[in-house]
């Protein structure tokens, strides 16, 4: 009886130890890993899993395992909604990453406030973390930073009309009020303002409207195909009036749609669209290079900025902990807003209990497409 | 957005070079929907689809298989003729006997079917073809025009004489046109009925193939083209009479060059809004189309 007694409570003993060792750190995620939004989801979770399987290899994170659990809310709303509900309720998760689309983050913040758990969005619309939600933050440059660059880049060449020309979904209308508040507070005449929608395959009279009012330089706000449609329509209507690009097109995909209609065109871009470029000393260099290197070879597939989105937040996180020693949500959401000029793919991060998206405008680059290929505007 | 844009020569003719190029396209559509519709009785909402196959199977073989341009652009057609072909064998020919609506919503399902399949193996990404004879845009009077343009309105009205001369010269052609008027007495007159409805089929794959492949350059392609172009042509051909083809063709350029000049005049956001609202707005006034026959029965 005694050898049975003192058997028993050494394989309880040891059935504690394995559950204190077996103690993962649960990261969630929801993404767009298909439909609409699949050029942004699917980049990311297969960023977000590599990412998990590097620390893990190298220790995990503060001595832990990390568990990644990661849905596809397939760039729908409603799923995306389940998913949330359900990395909260069931999975119990100390803090998620993404989505990756503005719609469906907005339609889960208030989740994150009522669970007290932090998220981590990879969408950039400012409503995201203006006003600041002490739950909630994100790690793309947002639309409002883009717009400076390319006002910027526009006052320094001398332009005074300009010409905006906008997709009508979310993405194209959050930039089309940020660059209407932008040029009329920096004394831009914006003298036309056209729209499209994202299925049109035609651009010639918007384009030809635009020619009407002779502007100085048009700036084209969308994700592809519509603004490589642009692109190709302004060259079939020779058209010599310079034309910007937004950030969402800072990707191959890009200039293959566009083909020789792409030659000349001006966008700012996360540094991650010409790491070659990017100077040896500069803060970012080194994330830059591990991410491309790690990416290409494990996905045959190009790099894209946005799976670097995806890869900042876990990168956030993983500081939130490690410098933080806990992996309480609350914990994290406290150290979240300690980290100060930390580098990412996108740019370096200052959180701040007012500022839950970290960057500026220097976190782009202005880019030209030169020969098919990203060249750094100096 | 403003009303009342200054009205210049050069951009109104530019409006009216995008209205026929896309017209043309509507036109060639709205052509296939009526070619079955006359000889069997049903729209066949798939036809969209035989333009998109047009186009991304030039791609395909262009890009999987390394073929040149025009191999491509011949094998294309003659693979969507020939799916053309398979749809009615699989999908109508079994179904004959049902009521119409069934038939059509079969060709739902087919258009639905179709659309899966391209998803599925080629992806969902836009595609690029090259144009025939280089971008360079021709300047006239102002305004520019494609050179890739000209190959639609050329092509376009090539199909069409073609067309003419088949249903008004050629054996085949007015045993086609005879299944549309009487069924039954073009049967007992020794017509292969079956026959005419493959080659209805075949036909309709063909020309929208075509369209396909002529507009891909101008317009990118990708797995759902098809939808909007298949509905825009099926509004073309309301527009122009319901089983006229020469209303058909007339409905589609109709139909794009007030959709470019709603876009260049009014606004640029509701272009697609604006085909329909016209649409619309002819139907409560004419009810038969533009030139279409007002429905009469024989008593």
């Amino acid at each position: 009886m005694n050898r049975g007694k003192s058997l028993f409570l050494v394989i309880v003993l040891l059935f504690f130890c394995a559950t204190a060792w077996a103690e993962t750190i649960k990261i969630g995620a929801v993404v767009s890993v298909t439909g609409a939004a699949s050029f942004l989801g699917e980049p990311q979770k297969n960023t977000l899993l590599q990412l998990q399987d590097l620390t893990n290899a190298k220790g995990g994170m503060d001595g832990r395992q990390v568990e990644l659990i990661i849905y596809d809310d397939e760039s729908d709303v409603n799923k995306c909604v389940m998913a949330a509900r359900k990395l909260l309720d069931q999975d119990q998760v100390a803090v998620v990453i993404g989505p990756s689309i503005s719609g469906n983050t907005l339609a889960i913040t208030r989740f994150f406030s009522s669970a007290q758990v932090p998220l981590i969005s990879c969408a950039a619309a400012e409503k995201i973390v203006f006003p600041v939600n002490p739950w909630i933050f994100n790690t793309p440059q947002l639309d409002r930073h883009a717009a400076l660059k390319i006002l910027q880049d526009a006052k320094v060449k001398g332009y005074t009309k300009l010409a905006i020309l906008t997709v009508s979904d979310g993405y194209g209308q959050a930039g089309r009020a940020v660059l209407k508040e932008l040029a009329k507070a920096q004394g831009f005449d914006l003298v036309a303002d056209e729209v499209y929608s994202p299925k049109d395959t035609d651009m010639t009279s918007q384009l030809t409207k635009i020619k009407g009012v002779s502007p100085e330089a048009i700036i084209c706000w969308g994700t592809n195909p519509g603004p490589a449609v642009v692109a190709r329509n302004r060259m079939q209507l020779g058209l010599t009036i310079p034309l910007y690009m937004s950030h969402g097109v800072a990707s191959d995909k890009f200039i293959e749609l566009a083909g020789e209609a792409a030659e000349g065109l001006i966008l700012p871009a996360g540094r991650l669209t010409a790491v070659d470029q990017v100077p040896d000393d500069h803060p970012q260099k080194t994330v830059l290079t591990d991410y491309v290197a790690n990416y290409s070879q494990k996905f045959n597939a190009p790099i894209s900025s946005f799976g670097g989105y995806a890869h900042d937040a876990f990168l956030l996180v993983h500081e939130a902990v490690t410098k933080g020693g806990s992996a309480n949500p609350g914990d994290i959401r406290d150290n979240l807003e300690k980290i100060s000029a930390l580098p990412g793919t996108s740019g370096i991060y200052s959180y701040s209990p007012d500022n839950h998206n970290g960057l500026d405008e220097d976190a782009f680059i202005m880019v030209i497409i030169e020969n098919g290929t990203w060249k750094v505007v100096p | 957005m403003s009303f009342l844009t200054v009205i210049d020569f050069s951009s109104l003719l530019q409006y009216l070079i995008t209205g026929l190029t896309l017209g043309s396209i509507y036109g060639m559509t709205a052509l296939g929907f009526t070619i079955i519709l006359n000889s069997t009785g049903v729209i066949n909402f798939a036809q969209g689809e035989f333009v998109m196959l047009g186009g991304m199977m030039s791609v395909y073989f262009m890009t999987a298989l390394g073929l040149t341009e025009p191999v491509a652009v011949v094998l294309a057609v003659l693979g969507t003729t020939v799916i053309g072909a398979l749809v009615e064998r699989l999908a109508i020919r079994p179904v004959r006997q049902s009521p119409a609506i069934n038939l059509v919503i079969i060709t739902i399902g087919v258009s639905i079917l179709i659309r899966g399949l391209v998803m599925f193996f080629w992806g969902k990404d836009t595609h690029v073809l090259q144009s025939f004879s280089g971008d360079t845009p021709i300047m006239f009077l102002g305004a520019a025009i494609m050179p890739q343009a000209l190959w639609v309105l050329g092509v376009s009205a090539f199909l069409l004489v073609g067309f003419k001369f088949f249903f008004s010269k050629t054996l085949h052609g007015k045993a086609m046109l005879a299944c549309s008027f009487d069924v039954k007495a073009a049967s007992l007159v020794g017509i292969g009925v079956e026959r005419m409805v493959l080659l209805s089929f075949m036909i309709s794959a063909f020309v929208g193939a075509v369209g396909g492949v002529i507009l891909a350059p101008i317009t990118m392609t990708s797995y759902d083209v098809g939808v909007l172009l298949g509905l825009k042509g099926f509004a073309a051909c309301i527009l122009g009479g319901l089983g006229n083809p020469f209303g058909a063709a007339a409905g589609g350029i109709v139909l794009g060059i007030l959709e470019s000049l709603g876009a260049g005049f009014i606004s640029s956001a509701y272009k697609d809004a604006l085909a329909f609202v016209i649409l619309l707005i002819l139907l409560f006034a004419k009810p038969s189309g533009l030139f279409g026959q007002k429905d009469s029965k024989r008593v």
